[in-house]
């Protein structure tokens, strides 16, 4: 009996929920009539930007650049006039600077079509990454190209496409792995070419055994001899798409601390951002758009949406026709790691891979108890980590003495919050400790 | 700022009323609480509570019940004192005084536990912190206390089973008429042949242990039901195999190897069905909050518990020695699970202290 892989230590079974927009075809939302492109959207320096008040911009002309250190430039998703500079509310920051596009609903949607890549060079690939935009989209939004361009004393010699989606509820790359899986597996040989290496593995959790089929159909037609990609399937286990977990479940290898998957040979994409690069390299289009799941028992209607970057929640609930009475919580992300908003005026990013519309019965809210050191935490945690212990010592005012308990290793995927019979805040008690404990 | 009260101006329809609940992830949990787990573990504890009457009698259904709401009481009034929330409604309290009538004798004064639940309760768990800043066992200490304080009532008010269900029999019977002995007393104090005398040999003597048709504290005697019920929890996932297991496996081969007349002489299954090593080894040994959690510190835990168990029995002054057994291992907790960490992912270098 061969058992699929999975990762060895901890991990957390929570009810996928995933039913409610799995079956749903992306459906292109209509542009609305303002957005508001939020100008740090990577992982780095925000954009400063490149355009005027009043300035005419076209669809996926640059509005602003990174003038120091890491980053990406910002591209208008829409033909436009420039309405304003100011603060967009944010899932996380609370507030970020942002600019306004009024849409020109007149002006044509811009086209791209295909050139022929194989012939450039791997800088004028990776120049391209760069230009369009490009970064992680499935949540971290670290600029892919610096990923495509891994330090020379580590050599990287496997590729791995992450198709987990182990997060419940979200259907994103589900659906774009059914639906452009050629774009994808396309998006893969490129990243191999500039990697310069020649193997590429795409892991599938078995929840989704039609994106399996699809995946390895397209996987079959593209692999050559000199690029092959094999679509893994892994057991359903989350925190499967975390980038340490992943490497460990399809190479057994193990990356240090603090160290990048390069130190083992390894690059980890998306595979949302595998198709974003095959756009931005095979078509020459940059990153403004947007694949999304809009779910939960919270809206009148779940979709899987491709949005503008920039479209603001509110225009999304309305055209997907409101939210219900039984709306309890909105949250962007995932329900293990996203965040909870208070607004509606929240503008999507480039790493916004859901909105959640949750109702009483599909959250948690029983108040916390005392932590009755049952340990299930400890059996939970994919780090090897003790989170009652830094618990109980934030609790106990001494949020300085957890770094011995490895509290900054934890990547706060909540599988410890999750198993807590006490409902204790686990992640909250990790994060003080994170700002509190010294490295 | 213009833009939001552009936004705000715009309000469509759409948005409903009340408010949204605004906290950190996960969103979602796992079904578990406390309090399924602490009521399942007192559904567990039912099953022997209700053979105890039969074979007992009816006075260990009062004494469990006094000792219940004595603890319940106990921890509300305290928790009231110390300006704590009341949480009498999880469950722990209840299997506290299930767990303190179950190490008693049956023929105690029913005003027993009342003592005991102060002690257990408002000492033991709710002066030390509260659930699960507690050092010691509460039911556990709450025995140490009362074998102290009543050392005649609690090592001689045992009585013989009863035969024909007579369950109402015991009530209003002097005690003196009708007392007998535990069988690892009677093994101590008289020697193999007076205990294979009252209490039979072999399979017969197997079977009755078992059943739990033997003298001894209320909700120790019956071995299948207590196994039954730990095998239960095993299955949900509340306790971990490590502790009972490696508990059961030292008393068990301690026994063999020097409980007997000679070396290896000794009986490793009437070691294991006496003297409360089951009951303490799936319901007390496994408390959460008084036992390690890592699996290498409970291995080591379980295997302490078992040793002075033996040593107690065979060479100290007590017959049973499963009580004093965990409460000396219950202060080791903590330094096994600083000594025993688990195994990290990848840790960075120099950041484990």
């Amino acid at each position: 009996m061969t058992s699929l892989l999975t990762f060895p230590k901890g991990g957390v079974h929570p009810p996928a929920s995933k039913s409610l927009t799995s079956g749903l075809a992306i459906e292109v939302m209509p542009v609305p009539d303002e957005l508001e492109i939020i100008l740090g959207q990577h992982i780095g320096a925000p954009c400063t930007p490149t355009v005027a008040l009043k300035d005419e911009v076209r669809e996926g002309g640059v509005i602003g650049e990174v003038t120091k250190g890491l980053g990406v430039p910002l591209h208008a998703p829409v033909a436009g006039t420039i309405k304003a500079f100011g603060m967009s509310g944010h899932p996380m920051r609370v507030s970020a600077p942002s600019i306004t596009i009024q849409t020109n609903k007149e002006a044509p949607p811009a086209q791209y079509s295909r050139n022929d890549w194989q012939k450039l060079s791997r800088e004028e690939l990776l120049a391209k990454v760069h230009g369009a935009g490009i970064i992680g989209i499935g949540g971290a939004g670290f600029p892919s190209h610096v990923k495509l361009n891994p330090p020379p004393d580590n050599p990287v010699d496997t590729l791995i496409l992450n198709g987990a989606e182990c997060e419940p509820y979200i259907t994103a790359d589900h659906r774009q792995m059914l639906e452009q899986s050629r774009e994808i597996v396309e998006g893969a040989t490129v990243i191999l070419k500039i990697l310069g290496i020649h193997k590429c593995f795409i892991g599938i959790e078995t929840n989704k055994p039609d994106a399996i089929k699809t995946m390895s159909e397209a996987a079959a037609a593209a692999s050559t001899p000199e690029y092959t990609v094999v679509v893994q399937p892994l057991q359903v286990k989350y925190p499967q798409g975390s980038e340490k977990q992943l490497i460990q479940a399809i190479t057994g290898r193990k990356v240090p601390g603090f160290a990048l998957p390069s130190a083992v040979g390894v690059v980890v994409h998306n595979v949302s951002t595998a198709r974003a690069i095959f756009e931005a390299v095979v078509l020459g289009k940059p990153l403004y758009e947007k694949v999304m799941t809009i779910s939960g028992k919270g809206i009148a209607r779940p979709a899987n949406l491709l949005v503008k970057v920039g479209t603001r929640v509110r225009d999304i609930v309305a055209y997907l026709g409101g939210v219900t009475p039984a709306l309890a919580k909105i949250v962007m992300g995932g329900p293990m790691m996203g965040f909870a908003v208070s607004s509606l005026d929240i503008p999507v990013t480039k790493t916004t891979s859901s909105v959640l519309f949750l109702a009483a019965d599909e959250i948690d809210t029983t108040p916390h108890s005392q932590c009755i050191r049952c340990g299930w935490c400890l059996e939970a945690c994919p780090m090897g980590l003790e989170p009652k212990e830094i618990a109980l010592h934030v609790e106990a005012g001494r949020p300085q003495d957890t770094g011995q308990f490895g509290v900054f290793e934890c990547f706060e995927c909540g599988c410890c919050a999750y198993v807590c019979p006490a409902k204790r805040p686990l992640v909250q008690f990790i994060r003080l400790a994170k700002m509190k404990a010294k490295r | 700022m213009a833009i939001n009260e552009q936004a705000s101006e715009n309000q469509s329809p759409v948005i409903a009323q009340g408010l949204w609940k605004v906290s950190i992830s996960p969103h979602v949990k796992s079904g578990e609480s406390v309090e399924k787990i602490m009521w399942t573990v007192v559904a567990c504890l039912a099953p022997p509570l209700v053979l105890s009457v039969f074979i007992f009698g009816i006075q260990t259904l009062i004494i469990t019940a006094v000792s219940v709401a004595s603890c319940v009481a106990v921890e509300a009034a305290t928790q009231k004192a110390l300006g704590r929330r009341l949480t009498i409604g999880d469950g722990s309290a209840v299997i506290t005084g299930i767990l303190i009538a179950f190490v008693l004798p049956p023929g105690v004064s029913p005003l027993l536990p009342v003592l005991g639940a102060v002690m257990a309760i408002a000492l033991g768990k709710h002066l030390l912190g509260g659930i699960g800043y507690n050092i010691f066992n509460p039911a556990l200490l709450a025995r140490a206390f009362l074998l102290a304080t009543f050392p005649v009532a609690m090592t001689s008010a045992w009585l013989p089973p009863l035969s024909d269900l007579a369950i109402f029999s015991y009530l209003g019977t002097p005690l003196d008429a009708v007392a007998t002995a535990t069988p690892l007393a009677m093994l101590k104090t008289q020697g193999l042949a007076a205990f294979t005398g009252q209490f039979g040999a072999g399979p017969n003597l197997y079977t009755n242990f078992f059943l739990g048709w033997r003298p001894g504290s209320i909700g120790e005697t019956s071995g299948i039901l207590l196994v039954l019920g730990g095998l239960y929890l095993l299955y949900r996932g509340y306790i971990t195999w490590q502790i009972p297991v490696s508990m059961l496996a030292t008393i068990a081969l301690l026994s063999w190897c020097f409980g007997g007349e000679g070396w290896f002489g000794g009986d490793p299954l009437l070691a294991v069905l006496s003297g409360g090593a089951l009951l303490g080894a799936f319901f007390m040994a496994t408390d959460y909050v008084t036992s390690p959690t890592n699996k290498t510190s409970q291995l080591i835990y379980g295997l302490g518990i078992g040793a002075i168990t033996v040593l107690i029995r065979l060479k100290g002054g007590y017959p049973e020695g499963v009580c004093y057994a965990i409460l000396l291992m219950n202060p080791l907790t903590p330094v096994l699970d600083g000594f025993f960490k688990p195994k990290r992912f990848a840790p960075l270098q120099g950041g484990a202290k």
